[in-house]
């Protein structure tokens, strides 16, 4: 704060250090329908152990880190496969992780079984030099719009989407404004009689 | 500048130049349309036009009268809400999310909330009455959604008076919020770990006196519109999207539920204690405009219904807290509604200004700086009037949010458009994107 660096303080109360969550797999029993959901998968879909990189359960919710290849397979059996049933995709959503090398870019599927009253979420990596990802608009029509969201935000590409256009951002807007590297503010926009002024960075409590 | 315009010619007068614009371009567009021998024409409604909902564009092919392609394009409220959020503290937050949907802020907020709650590990801490104020705040907040989408959605259908009635109703409940929070929208009123501030004195003996209120006043649209002849003939039928259309396109709310399925996260997946409410979920098997009309119509009772059962729970809760325990997390401040509005309550303002020096560093430093949340990712999800509204949350154990994302309902149910209107007239087209309900701020974010 105000030009110091580290965190500027000198309290103790803002260095408090908490245990950071391992991203690792989580280990069975997974508790809750997450056991069901999983020995279902497996035995609707011969090649889970290697389609799917890992399983997190974390707050009581299910994660699903699937290889991106593999991705529109396991999306198809996961709506097809009738003790499954996971009729809704309510979108994808992409987050940007520049420091983990190789695997920038995270896109993250919330899935819903209306059938089965049940949630899953699909979170798949890919690399920033390499970003793309198969669309899933034939496997769920309204990731359509999302996608194409995602895109904007991110230059997420998804093959095979019928028309991966921005959607939030003008046309021929440059950049992709979600990135942790695009700054906010600071981007020179045309102004009568006016500049733009450099982004803040005095507020950093990190 | 110049004078000479092909479009608009001008001559001098007595009072100054007066300039008259014709229509020398649709003329020549007739010409040009006459000799293809083609009668498609494309129409771009929007994204200025009063029935499209906000800054909503349709691009609609026509062939006559008749839809032949349906297209919206959206952007044009774009304000870059999630990518704020990631520079202010997560109680910041609230203040961001709560004008993304600005017809239901509360439904934002408390899907917010309830995401940091989660992060946080105390879903369970949160005082049962903050919840239950929740819970009747956004009950009000479905009332008056609901108000201005069967006003608007009238109002566009050429009945004009629904909308006043409306709109009378919708005041009552804003003047509830204003009461209760300070302000009439965006009241940044639901906070992690419960509410900003408690209700004033008398404040449920007044929402007892406006529901009662709001009952017998529902009864003239009802009578206005349900049943009425011409009101039928122009949404029966109108903007048909059946149950597989519905989940293929991630369609959620009245939407959905006018396709029969009986899907309401209140009861299938419910949170804030709404398992401890009696309500019913209103289905119509129409899939049409007027099927969603009716849910809505019929929801407001509903909602009326559980606004009691939270005052009658508030009664018993009298003076029980509305913010977790936890120093650390709840803000220090006793905030109240002031005559200018919401603040801090002064109080607080003579204890940390006057007596304790720790309580100003406090306040300081959880207000400024904020508190931390644990390391994970959340999605957690609330029955907005308009379907599910979704957060996505993302913390990387730090003051501020690493990634805050929505999946707003009017974005995704928005797509559903197309599907509605494509074969169906013109005219029917505002009825369906009037029974889509879109809000732009929420599209956009």
């Amino acid at each position: 704060m105000f030009g110091a660096t580290g965190s500027g303080d000198t309290s103790g109360f803002g260095g408090l250090v908490r245990a950071q969550a391992t991203a690792g797999s989580s280990e069975r029993p997974y508790g809750s329908y997450f056991d069901d959901l999983a020995d279902d998968l497996e035995r609707a879909y011969p090649d889970f152990a290697d389609a799917i990189e890992r399983v997190v359960v974390d707050r009581g919710e299910l994660t699903l880190f699937i290889k991106r290849a593999r991705l529109e397979e396991v999306a198809r059996i996961l709506r097809d496969t009738p003790s499954l049933r996971f009729e809704m995709c309510l979108g994808v959503n992409g987050v940007h992780y520049p420091d983990e090398v190789g695997r920038e870019l995270h896109a993250v599927y919330p899935l819903l079984s209306i059938t089965n009253n049940r949630r899953v979420r699909l979170e798949v990596a890919m690399p920033d030099s390499d970003p793309h990802l198969p669309s899933l608009v034939e496997v769920w029509a309204g990731n359509n719009w999302h996608e194409r969201e995602t895109y904007d935000m991110f230059g997420i590409i998804f093959d095979g989407h019928p028309g991966l256009t921005r959607i939030l951002m003008p046309d021929d807007w440059p950049g992709h404004p979600q990135r942790k590297d695009y700054p906010l503010g600071g981007i020179p926009i045309e102004y009568k009689g006016a500049t733009v002024p450099a982004p803040s960075e005095r507020r950093t409590y990190r | 500048m110049s004078t000479t315009d092909s479009y608009a010619s001008s001559r001098e007068t007595t009072e100054g130049r007066v300039y008259s614009v014709t229509g020398g371009d649709w003329d020549s567009l007739v010409t040009e349309i006459g000799a293809t021998k083609e009668e498609r024409v494309v129409v771009n409604m929007g994204p200025q036009h009063p029935s499209t909902h906000g800054v909503l564009r349709l691009v609609l092919e026509l062939e006559g009268e008749t839809v032949t392609e349906a297209r919206s394009g959206i952007g044009y409220l774009h304000t870059g809400i999630e990518k704020n959020a990631e520079y202010r503290t997560w109680t910041q937050g609230v203040t961001f999310v709560t004008r993304m949907d600005y017809l239901a802020p509360l439904f934002n907020e408390a899907a917010y909330c309830l995401g940091v709650e989660k992060l946080l590990g105390i879903t369970n801490d949160v005082p049962e009455r903050a919840s239950v104020i929740r819970v009747m705040m956004m009950e009000f907040n479905r009332i008056s959604s609901h108000m201005v989408a069967l006003g608007t959605g009238a109002l566009e259908l050429g009945a004009l008076s629904p909308m006043i009635f409306a709109f009378r109703e919708r005041e009552k409940v804003l003047d509830i919020f204003e009461m209760i929070s300070g302000l009439r929208m965006n009241m940044a009123y639901i906070r992690p770990g419960g509410v900003a501030q408690d209700l004033p004195v008398g404040a449920v003996t007044r929402i007892r006196e406006t529901v009662k209120d709001l009952r017998e006043s529902f009864k003239d649209n009802a009578k206005m519109l349900i049943g009425n002849t011409i009101w039928m003939k122009r949404t029966q039928g109108i903007g048909y999207l059946d149950l597989a259309g519905c989940t293929t396109l991630g369609v959620t709310g009245p939407v959905l539920r006018s396709a029969g399925l009986p899907w309401d996260l209140r009861k299938v997946q419910p949170y804030s204690g709404y398992e401890n409410y009696n309500f019913d979920v209103i289905t119509t098997d129409t899939c049409d405009v007027y099927g969603r009309f009716l849910i809505k119509m019929l929801e407001l009772e509903e909602s009326l219904r559980i606004i009691e059962q939270a005052c009658d729970k508030l009664d018993s809760l009298e003076g029980a807290p509305v913010m977790v325990a936890d120093k650390k997390i709840a803000w220090p401040s006793q905030l109240s509604v002031g005559s200018d509005g919401m603040g801090n309550s002064l109080d607080h303002i003579r204890e940390i200004m006057g007596s304790s020096m720790e309580s100003l560093i406090h306040h300081f430093k959880l207000v400024t700086e904020g508190f931390r949340v644990p390391v994970g990712q959340v999605y957690t999800a609330v029955e907005s009037p308009r379907g599910e509204t979704g957060v996505h949350l993302i913390s990387d154990g730090g003051t501020r949010p690493y990634r805050v994302h929505f999946r707003e309902p009017s974005f995704n149910n928005l797509q559903s458009l197309s599907a509605m209107c494509e074969g169906s007239f013109i005219a029917d087209v505002v009825a369906a994107v009037a029974s889509i309900d879109p809000v732009m701020g929420g599209v956009d974010r």
